[in-house]
């Protein structure tokens, strides 16, 4: 296989490991003012269950856009300079939920609590659906001339299909973390949790099923359906399994929809990497966005000897973190659904 | 104004901004690191308040460094697409290579760390924060890097058919004597801030315990315990700022040589040199006329700057307006000059303010010398307070100095600043972003000041509660969001 596919395959893993993993913690974001009342310890329990891990998450993200200009400079540039408007508002909103959950708690302030609140929810909303925007995008193809410069407006970009895409993503993220706090909370927010993901599930599946066979039927290739099929099997049979608090099964029946969704999402785009609605011909494709093979083949061995150990360290940290989270444990107290929050050292 | 000018701006301010933080964090996670270790040791319940106290600090510190950076990835294929597409194949390989091998261990193991409070076995937890600190120091060298490549690009070649940099030799990038130098002379800088942080902290809660009697003289009346820690990091921070601070002269001097050989033009705006020299002289104060290119007032040191440049009392230092004539024979016409008023200011500030911090250090390990003794001048306080801000002024200098000194070029000699912007996004655009982000950082910047405030005042012993009761909090984490 020739490098530059490698290099799309590793980026393909490097976004599907970010959707994976953020996902979860940005549908916990999106759930966070159902989880509990305002200034509730149950908030606390659904932010602390992924506190440990969001950050780390995130850098999967940064990772893939620093694969993607280092292996594919031509579709880094066309793309993030082509989607400049949902690029720049993922950027806000990912700068001000990352400070949301580490200031949160900081002031023992209800005013203070309820604005860092709205951040982490604001922060966690736009990015779901704008990543899935832009996937879409980048699947639809854009209006772009010869020289690869993105010509389309931004309205161009709010097309509908792009649209459904990004409802899809948000959706989708937002019934994967109520199955991961099903999982990884006990006491009144696991209740809400498992309510949660039922009744995402009513907008997520339908979501889910539309753009992807929209997509097949538009992009498609044959290898894609059964993807395309198995996404939606599992991801009923998740939400089934979540009514049945099979929270094990249900965390990885969501997770493989998520894994192929975008497996198939990018399966479609392949062997393009930014399609041009102008002319076919102005199209970046996997063979003239790439690097040279001198830069490929650096960061294959870079890639090969330090993902697995990256892997590796990932892991453990979701072993040393594997207890379930609940109200006692945050605050050394009992505490019953919705009380407020006692007052001590933060 | 063009998309251009603001899209310079941008990457001024978030650039700048990004950068009040990340010193502060590669310094702060060694130090806090070091009191960790002192914890580990000793068992000594200061230790741990101080390794606590600090620890709150430093991760609404490296928050702020966390989120600001994400923007730095993005921003080159925003504003600056052309200069990705001519560069990506040799500059994004750092940036890749930054994030799998040092973003995903700093962000794993802060997690571990701060979450990992009394459920890590001790050994393993205080390997957490260590790890942190070299994840920390590792990405920025590839990131300083990636930065000295764009000031001299070394193995790389322009393939004739597309136009762009390419990558052939990953070594020549990372072996770069401006890679290793900057990254010298930043990271130190970096300790000097984080160390003259820790000093401003310690001075401000010992001066807070301080009473003046009528004659003046100074009485320390304060909880014996908080006496003892902050006595301890106050020196912990003059020690990591004197010995950090001698790291940064020297280095310094050897960037200045390396921009003599590599990029002459900086130099020579930095020092206001027109004409090329001989023993040129070190320039103190001077009063330019860019139009006229001469100086009407220039107090200078004779022989000095050849000096510096070249290690030799009369060694000949290039001048603005024979690079000029250089360039323009060798690039084509057009302005090869930056800014001179920028750099030659820019590169005066980050030495005043640099200097006066290492001798704020210097002062205080003299007056702290001996047991349990503290300075008793006021002075000393206020100088302290005030060699913060100075350490974070010099840093922004610094890279103003860097950044701005560059230009025309973003890569010298390869790539003008001009034709590396976005063509395909407008000026309202980048307005747009430019004031979202400004006014962003403008309120999180109060925001974290408050916060930091607030900790600093309130002090260790909220932190740490109680002596007596650690043993029975030992379920509670001490850190979680």
């Amino acid at each position: 296989m020739e490098l530059a596919v490698i290099w799309f395959v590793a980026i393909a893993v490097l976004w599907i490991g970010f959707f994976l993993l953020e996902g979860f913690d940005f549908g916990v974001g999106v759930l966070l003012p159902f989880m509990g009342k305002r200034h509730s310890v149950d908030r606390r329990v659904a932010i602390n269950a992924i506190g440990p891990v969001w950050d780390a998450n995130e850098v999967w993200m940064i990772t893939a856009v620093g694969a993607m200009f280092a292996a594919f400079p031509a579709w880094y540039a066309s793309a993030f300079s082509g989607f400049y408007v949902p690029v720049l508002l993922i950027l806000l909103a990912l700068i001000v939920r990352g400070v949301a959950f580490e200031y949160r708690h900081k002031r023992d302030s209800d005013q203070w609590r309820d604005w860092w609140d709205r951040a982490i929810f604001v922060g966690s909303a736009v990015p779901a659906f704008l990543w899935g925007l832009i996937f879409a995008n980048f699947v639809r193809g854009v209006a772009m001339d010869a020289d690869h410069i993105v010509t389309a407006s931004l309205l161009d970009l709010f097309n509908p299909y792009a649209l459904l895409g990004g409802v899809m993503t948000l959706s989708l993220f937002t019934l994967h973390g109520a199955v991961f706090l099903t999982l990884k909370t006990d006491g009144p927010v696991r209740g809400r949790a498992r309510t949660a993901s039922q009744w995402s599930a009513w907008t997520a599946v339908p979501a889910v099923a539309v753009f992807l066979l929209w997509t097949q039927a538009a992009h498609g290739a044959a290898w894609t359906l059964p993807l395309v099929l198995i996404a939606v099997a599992a991801l009923v049979g998740g939400v089934a399994a979540a009514r049945f608090r099979r929270e094990g099964w249900s965390f990885l029946a969501t997770a493989v929809t998520i894994v192929l969704t975008f497996t198939a999402l990018l399966g479609s785009l392949f062997p393009n990497v930014l399609p041009s609605t102008t002319d076919p011909a102005f199209s970046l494709t996997v063979a003239n966005a790439s690097s040279a093979d001198y830069t490929l083949t650096l960061m294959t061995w870079v890639a090969v000897v330090f993902l697995p150990l990256v892997l590796g360290y990932q892991a453990w940290s979701y072993w040393v973190f594997r207890k379930r989270v609940t109200g006692e444990q945050i605050t050394g107290a009992t505490v019953t659904a919705g009380r407020g929050e006692p007052d001590q050292a933060a | 104004m063009e998309a251009l000018d603001l899209a310079r701006w941008q990457f001024g301010i978030t650039t700048i901004y990004h950068f009040l933080f990340v010193p502060l964090t590669i310094g702060l996670s060694f130090i806090v690191a070091v009191l960790q270790t002192f914890w580990y040791r000793t068992g000594r319940h200061e230790y741990l308040q101080a390794t606590q106290f600090f620890g709150k600090l430093f991760l609404i510190n490296f928050a702020m460094g966390v989120v600001t950076g994400i923007v730095q990835e993005f921003q080159f294929g925003m504003n600056w697409s052309e200069y990705s597409r001519f560069v990506g194949d040799v500059f994004g390989a750092p940036l890749a290579m930054e994030a799998l091998l040092a973003f995903f261990l700093e962000s794993t193991f802060i997690g571990l760390w701060i979450f990992g409070w009394h459920r890590l076995p001790r050994g393993v937890h205080l390997a957490c924060i260590w790890i942190v600190a070299v994840a920390t120091n590792l990405s920025a060298y590839f990131i300083l890097a990636a930065n000295a490549w764009m000031r001299r690009p070394v193995g790389y070649e322009i393939n004739p058919e597309t136009g762009r940099a390419e990558l052939n030799d990953i070594w020549a990038v990372l072996s770069n004597d401006q890679a290793w130098s900057t990254y010298l002379h930043t990271v130190s800088a970096a300790f000097v801030t984080a160390g003259l942080f820790v000093v401003a902290v310690s001075a401000y809660k010992l001066w807070r315990n301080t009473r003046y009697d009528d004659t003046g003289e100074v009485g320390v009346v304060p909880p014996k315990r908080d006496f003892a820690l902050f006595r301890a990091t106050l020196r912990t921070g003059l020690v990591v700022t004197l010995v950090a601070g001698a790291l940064t002269v020297f280095s310094g001097d050897h960037q200045a040589k390396l921009a003599a050989e590599y990029e002459p033009m900086k130099l020579a705006a930095a020092e206001a040199l027109w004409d090329t020299e001989e023993g040129a002289a070190f320039s103190a104060f001077a009063v330019g006329d860019t139009e006229a290119r001469y100086n009407p007032i220039d107090v200078t040191v004779p022989n000095v700057l050849s000096f510096l440049a070249t290690g030799h009392f009369d060694g000949e230092v290039h001048g603005m307006n024979n690079l000029q004539e250089a360039y323009e024979e060798l690039y084509g016409p057009g302005d090869y000059m930056p800014n001179v008023f920028v750099v030659y200011w820019s590169f005066r500030l980050m030495m005043g303010f640099g200097m006066f911090g290492i001798a704020v250090a210097a002062a205080g390990l003299w007056l702290t010398r001996g047991r349990e003794r503290l300075p008793r001048t006021p002075w000393f306080y206020y100088a302290a307070f005030a060699a913060l801000p100075a350490a974070l002024l010099a840093n922004i200098f610094g890279w103003v100095l860097t950044e701005m000194g560059r230009q025309p070029w973003t890569v010298h000699g390869e790539l003008l600043t001009a034709a590396s912007v976005s063509p395909g996004v407008s000026l309202g655009t980048v307005a747009m972003s430019l004031s979202l982000f400004t006014a962003l950082y403008g309120i999180l910047f109060a925001v974290e000041v408050g916060l930091l405030w607030k900790y600093i005042k309130k002090g260790p012993s909220h932190v740490v509660p109680d002596l007596e009761n650690d043993e029975d909090e030992s379920e509670i984490p001490h850190f979680s969001y």
